[in-house]
């Protein structure tokens, strides 16, 4: 009955009450929207590389390794040398090592030399491996396989040709080696999807006449001698490593580390990552921070409505307690409201969210790399609701505590 | 029919804000059944005098009595529960929740008080009784009480007021918002039906002309003393 008649009274102020539970919808949403995405990032951003134990690179911190290691961001400071490469893979705990080396662009995007074993062992969001959307991996020394994102932006078929310009933004090109796409990698929303990925060797075959940095003059090998050059790279950037044991991890991250022959740096992924995200987590804090006040301020909002409802319906608190209700039967009429409405706001403000997640979901997932899961509420997530709903019955107490007192003043002498 | 319902002796109240006015009430009973007008003009302390007796607020010192309960001797809540059982009310006009349905207006008390809704088997029925004999229409029964017209609005607190048949029916000007017609219609209505429920009558009012429709007409200030 007092469910009901609570529910007839609100829709008799169905105006205000829908303007306010559209406006703490809103607020509720935004705040819904910011945690999701943040939440989505993290995910996105932690599992860039998965299965991966240890990168190592020439003497630097742990996430400017990683940053142009696997976000191909900035550069490596120095390089690895062959040797130095091949000392540690021949350690008894390497499982597996997939060499990289960076420096070169194509119209802005990184490119990678590296083995055929990058496929296969680069993994990312937990496990997932890296697929062929067309074509194949590489296999002639001037193939290259495409990122997805590359793709879409420079409009890439199989079987183009591609010319490899020198350093990040030279405007020196290899262009007397043409490449030719053979792969194009599926969408992983990771760095790879713009990354250029081509052969150690290839690396090495394009830098046959230059030294320091420049091409040499006059000097032009023809192709066909370059191919049948040893295109064993002398330096690397880094090195993604497996190992057979992840106890072993430590002991060959120090031995790593204490290598005499040139400064290294071995990392964890995983904790690198770590560092970053809470490097790159402060902005997430920030809008988080933000639709918390933005909650607030429409509760507050709707405390004042309230508030500004009582002095208009003293007359109706009169009839109520003329009825035989008491006063905590008022206070408790009022919390039910504000139950109501903010009940309410959570329900709209879940399908808000989610059909702002259907809509905006691919525009995300191709702009930024993030895909948003479009699935039911976590506990974390549900208990935000819980936690919204008991602080607009605790603001809402203080409306409700007024009309206690008015409703004992008042009793029926009440001035219209 | 000599039993006493009211009773009141040595009754004092002022309001703390407003300590200058003063009420009171030195001996005032009403016996069971009796219908009392009480006539005043506002600003007389009659409204104040109804508040005390229907234990919205405690008295200074005295004794207000109904039937075998000595109201002031009640705290807050057990105040609130009596009236609940007790006491039907109508006020001067705006009686009714105007967003809720008639027939809800009318149950509304028995929500409150176990005593009156367990004299009744079928509430509903018993509610469509008395809109009936109080000449509400019946498809008013479903309607929004704001839709109703001023008339028919206090026609509908009087249902609500009787249903479970409170021993005590107070009215606080219950006519003043009616023209003449209507008025006497909403007295004659009322009138039947408190008869028929065998309720006593407390209505205040500042028209004397109203006084041939009662059993005892009380002045208020033949019996109260007032102090400045």
């Amino acid at each position: 009955m007092l469910l009901r008649l609570t529910l007839h009274s609100l829709y008799a102020r169905w105006l205000t009450v829908s303007l306010t539970i559209f406006a703490i919808s809103l607020s509720l949403m935004l705040y819904l929207s910011v945690e999701k995405i943040r939440t989505s990032a993290y995910a996105s951003f932690t599992d860039t590389i998965s299965q991966t134990d240890l990168i190592v690179g020439s003497r630097t911190s742990s996430i400017q390794l990683l940053l142009y290691s696997v976000f191909r961001i900035g550069n490596a400071t120095n390089n690895i040398t062959w040797e130095s490469y091949e000392d540690i893979i021949s350690r008894e705990e390497v499982k597996w090592s997939v060499p990289i080396s960076l420096g070169d662009s194509h119209k802005g995007f990184r490119v990678m030399g590296t083995t055929d074993e990058y496929f296969t062992r680069y993994k990312y969001r937990g496990g997932q491996s890296l697929e062929i959307q067309n074509g194949e991996h590489l296999d002639d020394l001037y193939d290259v396989v495409l990122g997805a994102s590359v793709t879409e932006k420079l409009g890439y078929k199989i079987g183009d040709p591609l010319i490899i310009a020198h350093g990040l933004s030279s405007f020196s090109k290899h262009e007397d080696q043409p490449f030719k796409v053979s792969g194009i990698l599926k969408k992983t929303g990771t760095p790879v999807d713009n990354t250029v990925i081509v052969s150690l060797e290839a690396i090495e075959a394009i830098h046959v006449d230059w030294s320091s940095g420049a091409k040499t003059p006059g000097l032009e090998t023809p192709i066909e001698i370059i191919r049948q050059m040893d295109l064993t790279p002398k330096n690397i950037s880094g090195v993604l490593i497996g190992v057979n044991s992840k106890l072993q991890i430590f002991k060959l991250q120090r031995w790593v580390n204490e290598y005499s022959e040139e400064p290294l740096s071995a990392i964890l992924p995983g904790v690198a990552l770590q560092e970053l995200w809470r490097v790159v987590g402060v902005v997430e804090n920030v809008l988080i921070g933000i639709s918390i006040v933005v909650i607030f301020t429409t509760l507050i909002g709707m405390t004042a409505i309230i508030f500004s409802s009582l002095n208009e319906r003293r007359r109706e608190m009169a009839i109520w307690r003329a009825m035989g209700a008491t006063p905590t039967v008022i206070l408790g009429l009022l919390m039910l409201e504000a139950f109501i409405v903010s009940f309410l706001s959570s329900v709209i403000s879940t399908i808000f969210l989610f059909l702002l997640l259907i809509i905006l979901q691919p525009w995300i997932d191709q702009t930024y790399g993030i895909l948003i899961s479009i699935e039911m509420f976590s506990v974390d997530e549900l208990s935000v609701f819980v936690y919204f709903i008991l602080a607009a019955l605790l603001i809402s107490l203080l409306p409700a505590l007024r009309a206690y007192w008015l409703s004992i003043n008042d009793g029926m002498t009440i001035k219209i | 029919m000599d039993a006493k319902l009211i009773k009141i002796d040595s009754l004092n109240f002022h309001w703390k804000k407003n300590s200058d006015f003063q009420l009171s009430v030195p001996s005032l009973t009403i016996n069971e059944g009796e219908k009392i007008l009480l006539l005043g003009e506002s600003g007389s302390g009659k409204t104040t005098l109804l508040s005390l007796i229907c234990g919205f607020i405690s008295p200074l010192s005295g004794n207000i009595t109904l039937g075998n309960t000595s109201i002031n001797e009640l705290n807050a809540k057990n105040r609130d529960r009596f009236r609940a059982d007790n006491i039907g009310i109508i006020f001067q006009q705006f009686n009714l929740l105007p967003y809720a349905k008639v027939i809800d207006n009318i149950l509304l008390p028995l929500y409150f008080s176990k005593q009156r809704s367990s004299r009744l088997n079928n509430p509903y029925q018993t509610a469509l009784d008395l809109c009936n004999s109080l000449r509400l229409p019946e498809q008013t029964k479903n309607m929004k009480a704001s839709t109703l017209s001023v008339g028919q609005q206090q026609r509908v607190a009087v249902a609500r007021a009787l249903i479970g048949n409170p021993s005590l029916i107070i009215a606080d000007e219950p006519t003043s918002s009616l023209d003449m017609s209507a008025r006497k219609i909403f007295l004659d209505l009322m009138f039947s039906q408190i008869s028929e429920n065998q309720s006593t009558l407390l209505m205040v009012s500042h028209d004397p002309s109203l006084a041939d429709h009662f059993d005892r007409t009380i002045n208020i200030e033949d019996i109260i003393e007032r102090s400045h």
